[in-house]
């Protein structure tokens, strides 16, 4: 089951260091991790992805609430959420290729950041799984790279995270 | 205005006004102008050892018998990882302590200078949390936040690395020891939910087969009085575990004596057939549960932990409840008695009957496979181990604090000395820590002079922290060391006679064990050897004698080295399936 964690976390040096230690030690997986200071500049945002049972989850977030710098802690997928990843995929476009790149790209809602003639770079953004069908559509043989940031989420609604 | 205070004289200060005795420590190039300080003021006294690792025991010790925090000041680099194993020690076993790392100047890290290690970085898996000083004015309310991280909540050690120029005798800076701490992301639990509290009564009191399951938390978390109130109103049997013991008086009739791997027969199957499990500041540990899918089938459980990350994380909790064992723990016996007063005479008499059943199922199996606490010397035959336990209880009259190191004697300890009160036992639970004994003790009988402590360790164990009884000799500490010789690692030998089919690989040394009594007498202490069960008695007697009351006394009893530790738990059952002896084994497996 994937799970995205949205952590509030005292924006000091070394706090990060025990989040990702804290997941390497008891062995829970990180499918992805980003992290930001908030427009509180003493608070930083992570929010990581990871897969677990509902054991392992509840674990996991209970682990994360005992380290003294994590102020909040909430399961984004606990309720409706928005979730959004921005892609950034370097492309060889020639020939034929040019052209089939860009009505894929129109159609992921992609835009053309950087060209040259003989590639475009493609950003985009949305969920995750959009980001994987996106490459699936491009096909292995003109990625040149790819660069993705990891997912943010936010919940819909009233559903803030905040001290 | 604030007095102007050099760091190293600022961190010293905090130390007096935490109300902190002693420290336990090491100098060395990095914390010398802390060393200073200490030289400068007369408050907090310095104990010097041999070894890093036994500072951090030595302040272990103390906290755990007196509920305080232990202090280590070591230095950077070796200094550091030396301490390592035993803020690992504190750490599993949820122990207060504050431990001030010298570290080199803050220009110099990263440079792998002399003597640098990333002790922030080492220790953060094994403590409670941990600071890096940037400038000597955060020094007091940095130690202020240590001290309330380490003792509050679930307690644990708290490392401050302390760069050497933010406590250079040429910076200044203003002292305010801060009065209270207040930390937006730290609030650790008190009160339990009273909902659930009043739902754990009422489970408690409609059972049929109750067991209370008390842990190390209502040693640590000072509940052991209501929960005494609580177990005498209602007349359930209580096991405790390895890190519990005491919590509830051993000697009662109500203690069927610890629970687990080495459980005793009638704990562990009360366990598995109990319908009610109270767990209180026990965590269902795998040295308890054995295998958790066979666990206590029939049992509701309710579980009262200050750590809310230990409920349901083995055993899922049908009743949970967060908060501190005391504050839980008279909640509950207050509302208990409220609600024993109001009950009508049927539900008295109905329970009485359903309690006798019970009762007489347990003492059944206490009969049946209980451990015998009356052995008799047999001069003919090797010293029983578990007998050198039973005269050290008598020898002391059940009133000594006992520390212990990690192996067979441990468990023989645990299972035949019986503790009246709590942080009397003294052990390495968690971590498993061999060369804990000795350290620990001697912080114990820091904080209790006159009291009586024993370390039952051995020989093996004792090796590994030896070079204390210098220490001793220093300060001047009467310890009584019970040494159960059986020359070999003896819970690894046990292990290769069952599991390995007898290959002893690696766990015996007979050949060059040195003369103890020499080698302690050597050290300044007196040593005197036991080989015959005969003489037992006597040895004891002379080391607990008031001649030697203020004397290291080192009892090296020479023990029957084929002997083995039982009831043993047999991997991958449930609590009921044991190896009882040689021959015989209880259980499906």
């Amino acid at each position: 089951m994937r799970r995205i964690l949205a952590i509030l976390l005292e924006n000091e040096a070394g706090a990060l260091s025990r989040v990702v230690g804290l997941f390497a030690q008891r062995n829970y997986n990180i499918e992805s991790l980003t992290v930001a200071p908030t427009e509180d500049l003493t608070l930083s945002r992570l929010t990581i992805t990871t897969v677990g049972d509902e054991r392992t989850i509840e674990q996991i977030t209970k682990q994360l609430h005992k380290l003294v710098e994590v102020v909040k802690v909430m399961d984004l997928c606990e309720a409706d959420h928005i979730e959004r990843e921005l892609m950034l995929i370097k492309v060889r476009a020639a020939g034929d290729a040019r052209q089939e790149v860009k009505r894929t790209a129109d159609i992921f809602r992609g835009q053309i950041v950087d060209v040259t003639a003989e590639t475009y770079t493609v950003q985009l953004v949305g969920p995750s799984d959009k980001l994987d069908a996106f490459l699936r559509a491009i096909g292995d043989a003109s990625i040149l790279e790819v660069v993705r940031s990891g997912v943010s989420g936010v919940g819909r609604g009233e559903r803030v995270l905040s001290v | 205005m604030a007095e102007m205070l050099s760091g190293g004289d600022m961190l010293i200060r905090a130390l007096q006004d935490e109300g902190v005795e002693y420290v336990f420590g090491y100098p060395g190039g990095a914390a010398l102008h802390i060393y200073d300080a200490v030289f400068r003021q007369q408050k907090v006294e310095h104990i010097l050892v041999r070894h890093e690792q036994a500072a951090t025991h030595m302040a272990d010790g103390y906290a755990r018998a007196t509920g305080r925090p232990g202090v280590v000041l070591v230095t950077s680099g070796p200094g550091a990882t030396n301490a390592i194993t035993g803020i690992a020690t504190a750490y599993m076993d949820s122990i207060p302590m504050v431990v001030i790392s010298g570290q080199v100047e803050q220009q110099l890290i990263g440079t792998d200078a002399f003597q640098e290690t990333d002790m922030v970085g080492v220790s953060r898996p094994v403590v409670k949390h941990s600071f890096m000083v940037k400038e000597a004015a955060e020094i007091p309310a940095v130690v202020k936040k240590a001290f309330h991280i380490a003792t509050t909540g679930r307690p644990g050690p708290v490392v401050i690395d302390v760069p050497k120029d933010t406590t250079a005798p040429t910076v200044f800076a203003e002292y305010n020891y801060p009065k209270s701490v207040k930390m937006r992301s730290y609030n650790p639990a008190t009160r339990g939910n009273g909902r659930q509290i009043r739902k754990a009564l009422a489970a408690l009191k409609s059972a049929q087969r109750p067991i209370f399951y008390v842990g190390g938390g209502v040693v640590t978390g000072d509940g052991s009085e209501p929960l005494r109130r609580l177990v005498d109103a209602l007349g359930y049997p209580v096991t405790n575990t390895l890190m519990g013991l005491g919590a509830y008086p051993g000697a009662d009739q109500k203690c069927l004596g610890m629970l687990g791997m080495h459980g005793t027969y009638q704990a562990n199957m009360a366990m598995h057939e109990a319908d009610l499990i109270f767990a209180v500041g026990a965590r269902f540990d795998d040295r308890v549960t054995n295998n958790p899918a066979k666990f206590a089938p029939q049992a509701t459980v309710i579980h009262i932990d200050v750590d809310p990350a230990s409920i349901s994380k083995i055993v899922a909790a049908d009743i949970p409840i967060v908060g501190n064992a005391r504050l839980v723990l008279e909640e509950m016996a207050e509302q208990l008695k409220k609600d024993l007063d109001a009950e009508s005479e049927d539900d008295k008499t109905q329970r009485a009957g359903r309690l006798e059943k019970w009762w007489a199922q347990i003492e059944e199996w206490r009969t049946e496979h209980g451990l015998n606490h009356n052995l008799a010397p047999d001069p003919d035959k090797p010293i029983l181990p578990q007998l050198a336990v039973q005269m050290l209880y008598k020898a002391t009259d059940g009133d000594a604090y006992v520390t212990s190191d990690v192996g067979q004697h441990q468990m023989f300890a645990a299972q035949y000395y019986h503790f009246p009160e709590p942080r009397r036992w003294i052990n390495s639970g968690g971590l498993g820590t061999m060369g804990f004994g000795l350290p620990s003790a001697m912080g114990v009988q820091m904080a209790f002079p006159d009291a009586t402590v024993a370390c039952v360790t051995g020989e093996g164990s004792f090796m590994m922290n030896m070079q204390e009884l210098s220490t001793c000799l220093q300060y001047g500490l009467p310890i009584k060391i019970i040494n159960l010789n059986n020359q070999a690692l003896g819970m690894v030998k046990q292990w290769q006679d069952m599991q390995y089919g007898g290959r002893h690989s690696q766990s015996t040394y007979s050949d060059s064990l040195p003369d103890f009594k020499t080698l302690v007498e050597a050290f300044g202490h007196v040593g005197i050897k036991v080989s015959s069960a005969g003489e037992l008695e006597a040895a004891f007697a002379t080391a607990f004698s008031a001649e030697l009351k203020n004397r290291l006394v080192f009892v090296d009893v020479w023990v029957d080295p084929h002997e083995h530790v039982y009831p043993m738990a047999i991997k991958g059952g449930s609590m009921r399936d044991m190896v009882l002896s040689k021959t015989t084994t209880a259980g499906d497996a």
